[in-house]
């Protein structure tokens, strides 16, 4: 890789808390590999230096939540050969899309004392929610292998290799012992996509689902060993609702358990892929 | 090598035979207690072993409590598989670095010296004998595994203590161990705490020479029979057999497939903890120095993407995915492999997270075949 033809990498954010983008400086022993086979040209956590688009790679963090972020990313999208975005607020709207199981304004009224300054949209979506989306990398935050397996994959022209199956396959491979059979320990981890190595349940804690639904996976099926497990409908609820509330899958099971107390009938399994 | 069933020694002669084993240059696996469960990690003596516990194991629900004797194997398997001691959950096939113009291969060694399996179950050498066959059986053997499962001196207790979800018995795998071991022990109660060593194959003679014991008497013959047969008793579950491979073929549209994909999370747990389930994935990697590397981990039929040709998955449906690994480990193993690829150890029905049991659906199955009449030939081949 010759200098002179590094591709630009940039980075952009919407509606979050900037972890995921942080993830990107975490990754200690790449970096100065990644600053010679990529030119930053535009990350604000790293730099006020800007070089101006278009770019070849774009990392987009954060959900679209303002009438001026639903612009913004238009222009993102079209100085950006490749836009991937990073993390659950981007890919599914984040713990901000709790709003969208609120009335208008509702949360807003809450945590503003004068709400009538802040203007905000109605809901808290993804990014591929408005705009054409490359590769979805999820995560609250992300894992930075994965990041770096997504950097690596742009860079060699091939596709990231990015499970879409369980927590529990990563808890088997690395050898943890299953925390709801041997102690009853609340988890979603049946119904959460790997990436994160299993990181709770090796040290004792249930998985709270912050990788978002794995592929095909049986939610009601879970929240019935859930409450079985003595568990509460309406923490049952805010398990599934933590982290991918924007997401369907996880969202409308929030949405059962808390207006039935049920695990409620099982209506998502086998999504086709 | 006759298998003899001659000595007997009590725990310090355990504790001796696997001093033997160890300064003989094996690493000697076996089972311990962490995390709440009996797994295998490394054991240098008795101590090390599962002094006193027990273990209480129904569908999706497994504990363990001590109680304050010295039994050492008075349980049944836990999560943990011999399969992972030689068909690792992740591994590196090779890599490849480019210099100069010039690509570079190399493969990682895998040869990590031989182990020692301290305390295989009667099931469990039926699932070591099932995976050799497919890893090493056939025209195209997995090098990798046959380094790692290269010279393995195999310790088998057998069982006397099945799990409520144990049914060797059905399978004929167990409680008895008949084939695949250097040594097997029974360990008995009645009369003093010792275990009954039969010997079944010379590296399992040359050893146990090396350890103190006495020959077994009659007492001692008549107690493991009695442990086999409590043990044959206590069975928590019967699979019925008979005529099963083909009456699952017969029922490849059968409506219970649809019943309990709504019970099962398609998370493949049972598949992780199946000590015969042997698929893989193999991607091919690269970092930002430039090297590539193709690792291969576990993989499940349970995963949508364990299926994905072009075009889709081919089992897209959590039914379509359940279905494949019932059928597979016994009806169609059958047809690949002839023999069941289900020792019933019992694993895959206390580790699913919902309990879904396979002698269930298995019964289910056959108990309503009959009145709905046979779904009819679906092309299974009849070698």
């Amino acid at each position: 890789m010759t200098t002179t033809k590094r591709p630009t990498l940039a980075v952009w954010k919407f509606a979050s808390c900037d972890g995921c983008q942080l993830s990107l400086l975490d990754c200690t022993d790449e970096l100065l590999a990644l600053a010679g086979a990529m030119r930053i040209a535009h990350f604000n956590e790293l730099t006020r230096n800007k070089v101006d688009g278009p770019y070849d790679v774009s990392l987009v963090e954060g959900s679209i939540s303002t009438p001026a972020d639903a612009e913004r990313i238009r222009d993102v999208r079209r100085s950006s050969h490749r836009l991937i975005t990073i993390g659950a607020c981007a890919t599914a709207g984040g713990i901000q899309a709790l709003r969208n199981f609120a009335g208008d304004g509702e949360y807003a009224g809450a945590v503003y004392a004068h709400p009538e300054f802040v203007s905000t949209l109605s809901t808290s979506t993804p990014v591929s929610a408005h705009v054409a989306v490359d590769q979805e990398l999820q995560g609250c935050p992300i894992d930075r292998h994965q990041l770096l397996e997504v950097i690596t994959a742009e860079l060699a022209g091939r596709r990231p290799v990015l499970p879409t199956h369980t927590v529990c396959q990563q808890c088997k491979g690395r050898g943890t012992v299953c925390l709801p059979v041997a102690k009853g320990t609340p988890c979603l981890g049946p119904v959460t996509r790997a990436g994160c190595g299993a990181l709770c349940p090796s040290i004792g804690r249930g998985c709270f689902g912050c990788f978002g639904p794995s592929e095909g996976s049986n939610t009601g099926a879970l929240a019935g060993r859930l409450l079985d497990d003595g568990m509460a409908p309406v923490d049952a609820s805010a398990l599934f609702a933590t982290f991918y509330a924007g997401d369907p899958v996880f969202g409308d099971r929030a949405l059962a358990l808390a207006k039935t107390g049920e695990p409620a009938p099982v209506d998502d399994q086998d999504r086709p892929a | 090598m006759s298998v003899d069933d001659g000595a007997v020694f009590d725990s310090g002669g355990l504790d001796q035979l696997i001093g033997v084993l160890r300064s003989a240059g094996y690493r000697t696996i076996g089972p311990i207690v962490s995390d709440g469960a009996i797994v295998y990690g490394t054991v240098t003596g008795v101590n090390d072993l599962p002094v006193g516990w027990r273990d209480h194991q129904e569908p999706g629900r497994y504990r363990l409590e001590q109680v304050s004797d010295a039994h050492l194997f008075d349980w049944a398997v836990g999560p943990s598989t011999w399969k992972s001691e030689f068909f690792t959950a992740e591994e590196t096939v090779w890599q490849a670095s480019i210099a100069d113009g010039q690509v570079t291969f190399s493969e990682p060694d895998d040869d990590t010296g031989p182990v020692a399996v301290i305390g295989a179950r009667p099931c469990e050498l039926s699932a070591l004998a099932a995976l050799d066959r497919v890893l090493q059986g056939g025209a195209h053997p997995d090098d990798r595994y046959a380094v790692r499962r290269s010279g393995t001196f195999v310790v088998a207790v057998e069982c006397g203590a099945p799990a409520g979800t144990c049914f060797c018995s059905s399978m004929g795998t167990g409680p008895a161990a008949r084939a695949g071991f250097d040594l097997a022990l029974t360990e008995l109660f009645d009369g003093g705490h010792r275990f009954q060593v039969q010997v079944g194959s010379a590296a399992g003679a040359g050893v146990l020479a090396q350890v103190p014991h006495r020959s077994a008497g009659d007492g001692d013959r008549v107690a493991r029979q009695e442990t086999l047969a409590r043990a044959e008793a206590r069975m928590g579950r019967r699979l019925d057999t008979d005529d099963l491979p083909d009456l699952l073929a017969r029922n490849l549209d059968h409506p219970r497939w649809e019943e309990v994909a709504e019970r099962c999370l398609s998370c493949g747990n049972c598949t992780l903890v199946c000590p015969t389930c042997f698929c893989s994935d193999v991607k091919d990697a690269t970092d930002l120095a430039g090297t590539v590397e193709r690792q291969r981990r576990w993989a499940s039929c349970f995963d949508v993407e364990h299926s994905l040709l072009h075009g889709g998955p081919v089992r897209p449906t959590t039914a379509s995915r359940y279905r494949q690994w019932l059928t597979h480990k016994l009806s169609t193993w059958w047809d690949q492999f002839g023999e069941s690829g289900c020792v019933g150890c019992g694993r895959c029905i206390t580790w699913c997270p919902v309990g879904i049991d396979l002698t269930e659906e298995a019964a289910a199955i056959r108990t309503s075949a009959g009145a709905l009449g046979s779904v009819g030939s679906v092309g299974r081949r009849t070698s």
